[in-house]
């Protein structure tokens, strides 16, 4: 009775706090959040009052959750949250890639591309890979350690806290409430919030292997840590802010001129580094031996990667800065870094792929090995793309273009998206406890609709970066430049239209997840022809219990 | 957690131990890092430390080590410019000293010009006047012979100079046409009549008599009885089919009854004189430059 008292009263003083807040906001933006804030205590008020076993607490009796399983829930709510924000995110850059088409479609001013832009980058970085990432944590960290999850409380608050997260940063960005720093725009106390939700979910993932019932810790295990503490780090100092007013919007970073830019580029470099490849790598750690059912490839190649691409990857953020006022120094090491990045990066492609000797048969039977094959591939061509564009010959033609977009998407559609999609299908089955997917025919379509769309995103935008940067730096013989940026624009119509079609393509693969996610979870099979799946012993899929 | 590795079992499949480790299921095999993996790591590696030795790199207390190169990136770009700069060196020089009047008389210079000219013009001027100089609703054409200030050498480049109702400048090209509706100065329905009458003289509306008293009245100071426009005020030619701010009726009575007035900034201060030249000469080419006229006193009035 008293925690749930001491529950409801924390929930009550938010509620309080954020209808003040609300009332005496110095700006529209801020007001409007403080009200969802409000809303967002107010139901978690109502579930702790309604949720309460009062019946068990009067008797005194404590009901507790069934100890020989793993506590799931908060993974099942988080694969349903990263096919949701998977689709708006996917469904925002189509839209944006088509605005920058048909220029007409900015509606102003909620959607223009200014405002959809960094909805698009933050609903599926964050909110769709976030979301991957967090609910495949809590589900590997149980299984590889034999545990139910630390603090259970907080790992559904880490889950809603997170939404909650999600959804200020996404109205933010439509009112234009925006820091205007890349992959980092929500404002301070979204930033401060994310924090909370964030440290919280540290102690979750960290007291979860504490209590493990396994000697060793799995590398999937080093890669989610790794990514957890570091992204920390990362979001705290390069959030380092002082806001105008306790009860506005508006904020200003500590850090000025180019040593802001350092530091954004930083965090930057790193998202992608320990966000997007660190966090995912654990991902496909679990999951690629799991659908395979064979053994990684080698113990000692994931120890020497992991030390050498997490040592390496924090440094190589200055080559976001090449030919900018950042001292020629800082900019020869952000290159040199990124360079020696390339064998630590691929160590875990190859020991991906190589997981598949003795079993390369399954990626012509098993469509969703197909998928963590091709996530793998992808993942190559993008860790060794970075490196060549870091060189500063190559960065100075592809730099502020077109290339960058291509590379970022081969990475995040080809690897990120793709390694995801098989992990969803890997667990939606086995969460629901449904004897196999709805269809695996139709995670074929999937697979191909999602290869066919990156190779049009990519291969026009690396037509479009090089149509770009050789526009913009040729130079008549009379010495004088041939080309105004806006000859450049125009020259980029029919790849933009490329692009659009691409993003078409990987969104209409999108929905036909969604629906093959959405069945399966109603429990219906589809009759089809039956292909390879990987074996599931539920017996097995139990925690140790501690004596 | 101190117990030592069980010994590992042999994988079939690959004839390769495995560490010994299992969890949920999954094993490790112990495979040796891959040489060709390793020996391109410390490829790398060397290829790292040797490009920070001949390149700055290594942040010391006061600065940076330099590199054995002596290469900067501020250097760089000093010697690209220096060599753009150099191919460009005898026109500048060459235009430095005339007067644009003369241009005509050099057709290889006034061609190196027109180059020069579509280059700053494709930086300085399409933001307003549009990348191909076609002009937009209250931004002229450049293209056409429908000249608001002039369009012989002399002139275009006085305009770029000093600009159009730029603040601050002295002898900038300066004109305001009243705000016949919101200073109440004219009614509605007398600018109605004179809108009909303005569009009238291009044919686009049938003329009457109360709007062509207005205009004698009110408009011909500027625009000339006929209409024809003066570029002593930039008061545009209204019998022709070239609108500046739209030739509907609608467009022509917002015209009239609160003008938009137009700013060209003057460049002056911004743009080298040689540039200045350059665009004028460029401008004048784009189909319809003038010939610098003979001196006689409208040509010469300054406004």
């Amino acid at each position: 009775m008293v925690s749930v008292l001491a529950r409801a009263g924390v929930w009550l003083a938010v509620l309080f706090l954020a209808v003040m807040a609300s009332a005496l906001a110095v700006d529209q933006g801020f007001a409007i959040h403080m009200g969802i804030v409000a809303i967002a205590a107010m139901t978690a008020l109502w579930f702790t009052l309604r949720g309460a076993d009062y019946d068990g607490i009067a008797r005194g009796v404590l009901r507790f959750p069934d100890q020989g399983r793993y506590d799931d829930d908060p993974i099942r709510w988080g694969m349903i949250a990263t096919v949701f924000w998977g689709m708006a995110g996917f469904l925002a850059g189509v839209f944006i890639a088509a605005q920058l088409t048909w220029p007409w479609l900015n509606l102003e001013p909620y959607l223009n591309f200014g405002r959809v832009r960094p909805l698009h980058t933050s609903a599926v970085i964050f909110a769709f890979g976030g979301n991957a990432l967090i609910a495949t944590s809590f589900y590997v960290v149980q299984r590889t350690c034999r545990a139910r999850l630390a603090f259970p409380g907080l790992a559904r608050f880490v889950f809603w806290g997170y939404q909650l997260f999600i959804v200020l940063a996404a109205t933010g960005y439509l009112l234009g409430i925006s820091e205007g720093k890349e992959y980092a725009e929500p404002e301070w106390y979204v930033d401060w919030w994310l924090t909370v939700v964030w440290v919280c979910y540290l102690a979750v993932f960290v007291g979860t292997i504490v209590r493990r019932s396994e000697p060793h810790i799995y590398v999937a295990n080093w890669f989610y840590l790794a990514f957890i503490v570091t992204v920390a780090m990362l979001h705290v100092v390069n959030n380092l802010d002082l806001p105008v007013s306790l009860l506005g919007s508006k904020s200003y970073p500590l850090f000025a001129g180019v040593q802001g830019a350092l530091v954004q580029w930083w965090y930057g470099h790193n998202a992608v580094g320990f966000f997007l490849t660190a966090g995912f790598l654990a991902m496909m750690y679990y999951f690629v031996p799991k659908q395979a059912e064979r053994p990684v490839y080698s113990y000692r190649l994931s120890i020497i990667h992991f030390w050498s691409l997490i040592f390496l990857y924090i440094w190589a953020g200055p080559h976001h800065l090449h030919y900018t006022a950042l001292p020629d120094w800082a900019q020869t090491l952000g290159m040199v870094f990124s360079i020696m990045l390339w064998m630590p990066s691929w160590g875990g492609m190859i020991n991906g792929l190589m997981t598949l000797n003795g079993a390369w048969d399954k990626v012509r039977t098993d469509p969703i090995i197909r998928m963590m094959v091709m996530a793998l591939a992808f993942y190559g061509m993008s860790t060794f793309e970075g490196p060549v564009m870091s060189i500063k010959s190559v960065n100075s033609l592809s730099h502020y273009t077109d290339w960058t977009i291509g590379h970022v998407h081969s990475g995040a559609l080809g690897w990120n998206g793709m390694i995801t999609f098989g992990a969803i299908y890997y667990l939606v089955p086995r969460l629901w406890g449904r004897e196999r997917l709805y269809s695996l025919r139709m995670v074929n379509w999937h697979f191909w609709l999602a290869t066919l769309g990156i190779v049009f995103y990519a291969a026009s935008m690396w037509v479009a970066g090089i149509t770009q940067g050789l526009m913009w730096r040729e130079y008549g013989a009379d010495g004088y430049l041939v080309n105004s940026f806006a000859d450049s624009v125009a020259a980029l119509h029919p790849m933009y239209a490329l692009r659009a079609f691409g993003g078409a393509l990987y969104l209409a693969g999108g929905v036909i997840m969604t629906v093959n996610v959405w069945a399966t979870i109603l429990g219906k099979l589809r009759e089809e022809k039956p292909l390879r799946d990987a074996a599931y012993d539920p017996a097995a899929d139990r925690p140790i219990l501690a004596n | 957690m101190a117990e030592h590795h069980p010994k590992g079992r042999l994988d079939e499949a690959t004839n390769t131990e495995t560490v010994g480790h299992e969890w949920d299921g999954i094993e490790e095999l112990n495979t040796p890092l891959p040489r060709w993996w390793l020996w391109t790591f410390y490829a790398c590696i060397v290829f790292a430390l040797g490009y920070s030795v001949v390149y700055p790199a290594w942040p010391m207390l006061s600065s940076a080590t330099q590199g054995t190169l002596g290469w900067t990136s501020r250097g760089e770009l000093d010697k690209d410019m220096k060599a753009a700069a150099a191919t460009r060196a005898k026109t500048v020089a060459a235009l430095a000293d005339m007067r644009i009047e003369e241009l005509p008389k050099h057709p290889e210079l006034m061609r190196a010009a027109v180059a020069g000219g579509a280059a700053a013009f494709r930086i300085n001027c399409v933001q307003c006047h549009g990348a191909g100089a076609a002009g937009s609703k209250g931004f002229p054409n450049l293209n056409d012979d429908d000249w608001l200030w002039g369009g012989d050498l002399k002139t275009i480049e006085t305009t770029l100079l000093h600009g159009i109702r730029q603040p601050g400048d002295d002898v900038t090209r300066q004109s305001i046409m009243p705000n016949f509706g919101s200073d109440g100065l004219l009614t509605a329905a007398q600018i109605d009549a004179v809108a009909s009458h303005v569009l009238s003289l291009s044919g686009k509306a049938r003329g009457n008599a109360e709007g062509a008293k207005l205009f004698a009245d009110n408009c011909a100071v500027c625009h000339g009885p006929a209409g024809k426009g003066s570029r002593q005020f930039g008061a545009p030619n209204l019998t022709d089919a070239i609108w500046l701010d739209g030739g509907t009726k609608d467009d022509v009575v917002a015209q009239v009854s609160k003008p938009h007035m137009g700013v060209m900034p003057a460049w002056t201060g911004r743009l080298d004189p040689v540039t200045i030249k350059m665009l004028a000469a460029y401008v004048h080419s784009l189909g319809g430059g003038e010939q610098t006229p003979a001196p006689e006193p409208e040509a010469a009035a300054t406004p």
